[in-house]
């Protein structure tokens, strides 16, 4: 190629220029398709996420509403810079919701992790396949119950005048009734109880299935040496399922700044004598946003937010990439 | 993820095994298991035995595991102004089912071309999907811009459009698009002069069924259980969703009804009526949970398969 290339370069570059001209329309004819099928996913992508990230940019502005028209409003309204921010971190809120966000999720991620490899390990070596699905159905069942049915079934167990609590549960231990929603005691222990008991189905299948993937001769292999079973899960399952726990968790990490709205909001029932020890970032934007009205405000945690959750996203993308590239999102 | 599969089919017999956990281990783990399942189920059961008890005695005896008067009054409530109830399900519904199928749509034509690697632009048009996720604008410009920018309010198209394009869930279907279908049958299909639209109408998506139906349960699950934009767009005279209903419910009671003038007819015929609220409640959530309880069972497997590939992937 290159002898020919270098004994007539100017035929040879012409002619490959009509080439890559013919191959461009053939490109087109074929391809053209692929853009149009495309383009609804794209609008509908320009809609939910890129023209919001535009506005963004309303957390440096001092809205006043002002005209019936937001966007007069928000052409108008004077550029503050970072004095949203300045704010928002002046106020102990900010401290307040960062440490509730980050504290419960890092507690439901450990409880996930334990708990949901624990149960994968006790279905795998029950003895009983039938009992071992029939178990593993009902523990999904709270998986696909909506956060307002578990705001419900809550509220019946937290209910101040007729709820389970105060009237079967607590008397038993001869405790006083409490009101459940505006005492903050109990809520650091309910929450992650409620997250644990919802979730806790999907990732104790999560984990069987890597399980049930080991094969079944390493176990074997073991059992002629005489290992016991429980040094069998030590020395097998465990370091066997560890890229499936790391990946997990690293991607659980990744998310730790985005809490679950439904959880934080229907379960307490947004009880405001409640907010010391469940408002979270997400909460927090809403309230300030709908209900107080302080725009500028709830946009700039919206932005405190989405930066420091995109860097940790990032950063546990780069670590799963580094275990196991087919797992990384990019 | 090839292993997923495997993870529902235990059920069958297992050759018997020297290599397996003591009894007494076993027994104790049974029994653990049966304490925690009745732990997942007796919430609901508490729900639906105070929705069929009588208004007075839960009154006075509390929320009971066994309803201690039996009573059909929550139900017959709700009866009474049944028209509120059977709307917010035909939303929900109509939310559900027409949002999935057009999610399900756009998602698979989207995931296909950044699934064939011969297509030139097939890196930059995978990012816009990954930075989706990665980044997300936050509640308040995305309010702003349904609200003040295409104006969709009190309407049902809110309930659906943002669940239209769900980055996971693409890429779940691009994975599967590149690795599952085997490039020479589109190949063959080419060189017999089908088109590429045809070729993924006719060729990919029959193959596909799996993934389809893995995502298309999770899409779902999403629309059924979402009560968080009609919490953010609906006002009450609007499309309200069976969720929405519920929540309303939960911290007003008034809810039930559409209008007021049904219960002042209720209070004419019978001065003495007293709304059964706290029965009445958990009858609306019994009649909330619905379908959903009957189903999933049976649509588990496929549940499973989406969201472990889902998990990992996103």
């Amino acid at each position: 190629m290159e002898q020919v290339a270098q004994a007539a370069p100017g035929a040879r570059r012409s002619g490959k220029r009509g080439k890559v001209k013919t191959l461009n329309q053939g490109y087109w004819r074929r391809y053209w398709v692929f853009y149009a099928m495309m383009a609804p996913g794209l609008l509908v992508m320009l809609v939910n996420n890129y023209i919001p990230m535009l506005g963004t940019t309303i957390a440096f502005k001092n809205i006043r509403l002002a005209s019936r028209s937001f966007f007069t409003d928000f052409w108008n309204s004077p550029w503050v810079g970072w004095d949203n921010f300045r704010y928002l971190f002046t106020t102990s809120d900010a401290w307040l919701i960062t440490r509730n966000t980050v504290a419960y999720n890092a507690v439901f991620i450990v409880l996930n992790l334990i708990i949901g490899v624990a149960f994968a390990l006790m279905f795998h070596n029950m003895r009983n396949r039938l009992a071992a699905k029939v178990h593993q159905t009902l523990m999904f069942l709270p998986y696909f119950l909506s956060m307002v049915i578990v705001a419900y079934l809550v509220y019946g167990f937290l209910h101040p005048d007729i709820g389970i609590m105060n009237r079967v549960v607590l008397p038993l231990f001869g405790a006083e009734p409490r009101m459940w929603y505006q005492d903050t005691t109990w809520w650091p222990l309910i929450l992650p109880l409620v997250n644990t008991w919802k979730s806790i189905g999907y990732y104790a299948i999560f984990y069987l299935a890597a399980i049930i993937g080991i094969d079944q001769e390493y176990y074997e292999a073991a059992h002629i040496d005489g290992a016991s079973k429980w040094k069998q899960v030590w020395s097998i399952t465990v370091p066997l399922i560890r890229p499936i726990i790391i990946i997990l968790t690293l991607l659980q990490i990744g998310r730790i700044f985005y809490a679950d709205f439904g959880l934080f909001f229907q379960v307490t029932q947004n009880s405001g004598a409640l907010y010391d020890k469940t408002l979270i970032i997400d909460t927090y934007v809403y309230q300030g946003f709908l209900v107080t009205g302080n725009i500028g405000m709830s946009a700039a945690a919206g932005i405190y937010q989405a930066v420091v959750g995109f860097v940790l996203v990032f950063l546990s993308n780069l670590f799963v990439r580094r275990i196991s590239k087919d797992d990384a999102l990019f | 993820m090839a292993t997923t599969a495997t993870a529902t089919g235990t059920a069958g017999k297992r050759r018997f095994d020297v290599n397996q956990i003591s009894s007494g281990s076993n027994a104790a783990i049974n029994v653990f298991f049966w304490i925690y399942s009745a732990f997942c189920v007796l919430p609901l059961l508490l729900v639906i035995a105070v929705s069929l008890s009588d208004e007075k005695s839960v009154l006075i005896g509390g929320y009971k595991l066994w309803p201690e008067q039996f009573s059909l009054g929550a139900y017959d409530f709700l009866l009474n102004d049944y028209a509120a109830i059977l709307k917010s399900y035909g939303v929900s519904i109509f939310v559900t089912v027409v949002g999935t199928v057009i999610a399900l749509a756009i998602m698979a034509m989207y995931a296909y071309p950044i699934s064939r690697k011969d297509f030139k632009h097939h890196g930059l048009f995978s990012f816009l999907v990954f930075f989706t996720i990665l980044f997300n604008a936050g509640l308040v410009p995305f309010y702003i811009t349904y609200k003040q920018g295409l104006g969709l309010y009190n309407s049902m198209f809110a309930l659906m459009l943002p669940f239209f394009v769900q980055g996971f869930f693409v890429i779940v279907l691009r994975t599967f698009f590149s690795n599952s279908i085997p490039t020479a049958l589109m190949e063959s299909a080419k060189i017999d002069g089908a088109g590429e639209f045809r070729v993924f109408w006719q060729i990919v998506m029959p193959l596909s069924l799996p993934v389809l139906a893995s995502v298309g349960l999770l899409c779902t699950l999403n629309y059924w259980n979402d009560w968080f934009l009609s919490l953010l767009f609906i006002r009450e005279d609007g499309p309200m969703s069976i969720q929405f209903r519920m929540y309303r419910t939960l911290l007003d009671i008034q809810f039930l009804s559409s209008n007021t003038q049904a219960y002042s007819a209720i209070m004419k015929a019978n001065p003495n009526f007293t709304i059964p609220g706290e029965t009445a409640r958990m009858a609306m959530a019994v009649v909330g949970i619905g379908p959903i309880i009957f189903v999933y069972p049976f649509l588990q497997r496929y549940f499973i398969q989406g969201l472990t590939v889902g998990a990992v992937k996103g």
